[in-house]
């Protein structure tokens, strides 16, 4: 796509820049502007029934007819031949159709019952990202007199920037949700759910009441430090055995090679419920299942094959002449493992251990089947105990939260290595 | 000679390699791979959740009377179970210390005092043997103004005996298969099961492809969108399981009152607990399958990240000369997507595929926290949850799970044999 770019660019500059007005392209510009318009306008509406209590009801025609028009003028050839301005006329008529739109509904826009600041500063920022989004659907788009090709390219711009709004609202919208709900109070959501305005009226301790009970009476604090136990343990216990199989199927020659590193991978994917049941026999039958250690087990088992797999790709891709310059100046196997190929591999084992502890961390099937006494939960055992009819959904996204945070932390701050993995071993989900 | 010693060092080098690999194959075969055929084997036994526990002999005591003076009597109570209903308990040895300052006085059969040990012999306690005995001693001074005598606990007693393991003893039935077979529940979950397989794995596909070629451009925030956009995925399922159930909650849930808000539909929709909703389109009026959809659309955003990663590092890897000379010759978008980009994507678009939807079908922990396998969602891995712990047949739950791991075995060898090295 970079390539599209590119050559779309040199088109741009290649064709005549056209100044008279014609038909085709403002039919595209009023039909982008309306859709537009109606979109951010109506995410506006969505935004403002989220976070604040104004009731407002925007008349969508009137919406679209406005947008019409400014689709057709920023489309227009007197819009784009000025180039170094484009800009500030954008916001120029952004603004102007503000005022307009403030005058014709008597500063009340949208249907807003009262006179606001909001409702003014809103209006303003409503057209003006309508504008600058009908700008940038059409900067690209070379304007020509066809109105096939103009629809053509106009049609992926603006699916592009559907798509920006989709998947950046899916991504971020159900995890804002998590913590909001866990900052309101049972009652004020059963009276407006639709509301998710978080409200501090009331002091920050009372806002914080589900992380407080969460902490303290439901004992939050023993399971981070449980979870974090496990997890630790787990990336030590995985990486070890891993880092000794991955060197021994990638360097050295034996039988059954071949077959061995395929299999690694057969072995990830047996499915966890099929383990579960003969594990939980064996488990109770031997005094692991209701302890840690048990979970301690059966984590690095869970991990190891896509571990060495991953470890073996990557063991791959390094060069084996430092190897054998080590081992021919008299290192011994072991040595030249910790003084050349780790050294080397600290990039991989970071997004492996990575993986390992975030596996670890927000396992639920094992820690689910075999932990019953709460001083051993992990976080994920915690937060199930907290689905019950007596806690308050309130404490239960709050616990929800507590889960999460240590592990958005951790993959933001490591996103690099992490991606890279992601895509390299592909970690089961 | 020279040979000689190739040989000796390629040996060792042989050597060293199995035992680097021990660590990594025993703990691999300990819980993955002993596991799986043990799940075979209690696939054939008739073995419930409580025949987990070995049958075991239990002794526990009670004081009926405490002596006041010298010479009277303590009575106690021994009761004596066997917890197993289904077995019995061979040679089971019931043994107490009695405290200094007593004397036997009545014994029932077979219990001894020898010293200061109370011991009592059995050949046999037949299944759910249950017993009260008592046991009484002649209190003497030394007892009565000792510390003893206000005791809890008096002689402690403790019971061994040899039982048979049902798990590992040599009955086998196919019962639990005639059972799971046969059920009424066997084939609809199957079919739920590809249901959700097929849906989540295509939705998780597409919404990918979606996100990598809009990510496959230069723009600013792009990493910032990179990492947004894995948060799905990288997010604990407990949490965003409780959250989307939250979220569509049809009374108090945030996405409802919007739709309710806006017109949408006039009540809240019970998205994750109606089996079937009535839709029309164009005039048209249909049901669908409303949870299993909404379990399915959880899937398609929980893990569309996973093909994002996977697509989006092929798409960097298609020469730009593919798309130069096409824009040469005229193509639109549209055709460079659909003649260029696809057909390159195929091969990772198979592979993508059959590792979601291998991994869908096992898929266990999404279904349950978000329906609990209630309203038609119940798969087959839901299944082998509910016989095996809800209704504590662990038997039938095993013989599931073989049934399961069958499916998965012929999807497994439809991946190595069509999936290039390199890709798999």
């Amino acid at each position: 796509m970079n390539s599209q770019a590119r050559t779309q660019t040199r088109t741009q500059a290649g064709t005549r820049v056209r100044t008279r007005f014609s038909v085709g392209p403002a039919v595209v510009g009023a039909v982008i502007g309306a859709v537009t318009a109606v979109i951010v306008v109506g995410s506006w509406h969505v935004l403002l029934v989220l976070f604040s209590n104004h009731t407002a009801a925007p008349s969508l025609s009137a919406v679209a007819a406005v947008g019409a028009l400014l689709g057709i003028w920023i489309r227009s050839p007197y819009l784009r031949s000025t180039t170094p301005q484009r800009t500030l006329r954008v916001l120029g008529s952004a603004l102007l159709v503000t005022a307009g739109w403030l005058t014709a509904t008597t500063l009340r826009p949208f249907g807003l019952s009262s006179v606001s600041g909001w409702g003014i500063i809103g209006t303003a920022i409503v057209w003006t990202v309508i504008a600058f989004t009908i700008h940038s659907i059409f900067r690209r788009v070379p304007v020509t007199d066809q109105i096939k090709s103009d629809l053509l390219y106009t049609s992926v711009s603006s699916l592009r920037a559907a798509g920006v709004l989709f998947f950046t609202v899916i991504a971020i919208f159900p995890f804002y949700f998590m913590v909001a709900s866990s900052l309101k109070t049972r009652a004020a959501l059963l009276q407006n759910p639709a509301n998710l305005a978080i409200d501090f009226s009331q002091g920050i301790g009372h806002v914080l009441v589900g992380y407080v009970e969460v902490m303290t009476r439901f004992n939050f604090g023993r399971y981070i430090l449980n979870s974090t136990f496990v997890a630790l343990f787990t990336v030590i216990a995985t990486l070890i055995p891993a880092i000794l199989g991955a060197y021994a199927v990638t360097r050295l020659r034996f039988r059954g090679r071949e077959l061995l590193s395929r299999s690694i991978l057969l072995i990830y994917m047996f499915p966890a419920i099929v383990l579960v049941i003969p594990l939980y026999s064996v488990f109770s039958q031997l005094g692991l299942r209701n302890t840690l250690p048990g979970l301690l087990i059966v984590y690095p088992a869970m991990t190891i094959p896509v571990a060495l797999y991953m470890l073996r790709s990557y063991f791959l891709t390094l060069p084996r002449d430092i190897e054998e310059a080590g081992l021919i100046d008299g290192c011994t196997r072991f040595e030249v493992i910790w003084r050349i190929t780790l050294p080397l591999s600290i990039p991989a084992l970071a997004s492996v251990g990575l993986y390992v502890f975030m596996i670890a961390w927000n396992e639920f099937l094992f820690a689910f089947m075999f932990l019953d006494s709460p001083e051993i939960f992990t976080l994920s055992r915690g937060v199930v105990a907290l689905n019950s009819q007596e806690v308050p959904r309130q404490f239960l996204m709050a616990g929800a939260v507590v889960i999460t945070v240590p592990v958005m932390v951790l993959f933001f701050w490591f996103e690099r290595f992490l991606t890279g993995g992601l895509a390299a071993g592909g970690v089961k989900g | 000679m020279g040979r000689k010693q190739y040989k000796g060092l390629a040996e060792r080098e042989a050597r060293l390699a199995i035992l680097m690999l021990i660590p990594a194959f025993l703990i691999v075969f300990a819980i993955i791979l002993f596991p799986v055929l043990l799940n075979f084997w209690i696939s054939f036994k008739e073995v419930q959740l409580g025949d987990l526990r070995a049958p075991a002999p239990v002794a526990r005591e009670q004081i009926v009377q405490r002596p006041r003076r010298a010479g009277d009597a303590l009575i106690l109570e021994y009761q004596l179970r066997n917890t197993s209903r289904q077995d019995p308990i061979e040679n089971v040895r019931v043994t107490g210390t009695v405290p200094p300052g007593l004397k036997a006085a009545e014994l029932p059969e077979p219990f001894r005092l020898e010293d200061r040990k109370l011991v009592a012999r059995y050949d046999r306690w037949e299944p759910a043997f249950s017993q009260r005995v008592q046991l009484v001693f002649t209190a003497d001074a030394s007892f009565v103004d000792g510390p003893w005598l206000q005791s809890a606990d008096m002689t402690f007693p403790a019971a061994d005996g040899r039982s048979a393991n049902r798990l590992f003893n040599f009955t086998f039935t196919g019962k639990n298969y005639r059972q799971v077979l046969s059920s009424t529940s066997f084939w609809p979950a199957l079919a739920t099961s590809f249901i959700y397989t097929t849906g989540g794995a295509i939705g998780a596909i597409l919404l990918g492809l979606l996100a990598a070629q809009l990510l496959n451009t230069r723009f600013h925030g792009k990493s910032l969108m990179r990492g947004l956009l894995l948060f799905p995925y990288v997010a604990p399922v407990i949490a965003v399981a409780f959250t989307w159930s939250f979220l569509l909650d049809p009374f108090s849930g945030t996405f409802n009152a919007l739709l309710v808000r806006f017109g949408v539909v006039s009540e809240g929709i019970s998205f994750l607990s109606e089996r079937t909703a009535a839709v029309s389109l164009f005039g048209f009026s249909f049901r669908i399958p409303l949870a299993l959809s909404t379990v399915i659309a959880f899937d398609a955003w929980r893990y569309f990240p996973f093909s994002f990663l996977f697509i989006l590092a092929r798409l960097q890897a298609i020469p730009d000369a593919l798309y130069e000379s096409a824009e040469v010759d005229g193509a639109t978008p549209y055709q460079k997507f659909f003649r260029i980009t696809v057909p390159q994507l195929s091969g990772v678009l198979g592979t993508l595929f059959l590792l979601r939807f291998m991994w869908t079908f096992n898929k266990f922990d999404d279904v349950f926290l978000l329906t609990g396998g209630a309203a038609g969602t119940q798969t087959l891995p839901i299944q082998v949850y509910d016989y095996a712990f809800g209704r504590a047949d662990i038997g039938a739950g095993a013989a599931t799970a073989v049934m399961l791991f069958l499916f998965l075995a012929v999807f497994l060898i439809i991946y190595f044999r069509y999936t290039p090295e390199e890709e798999a």
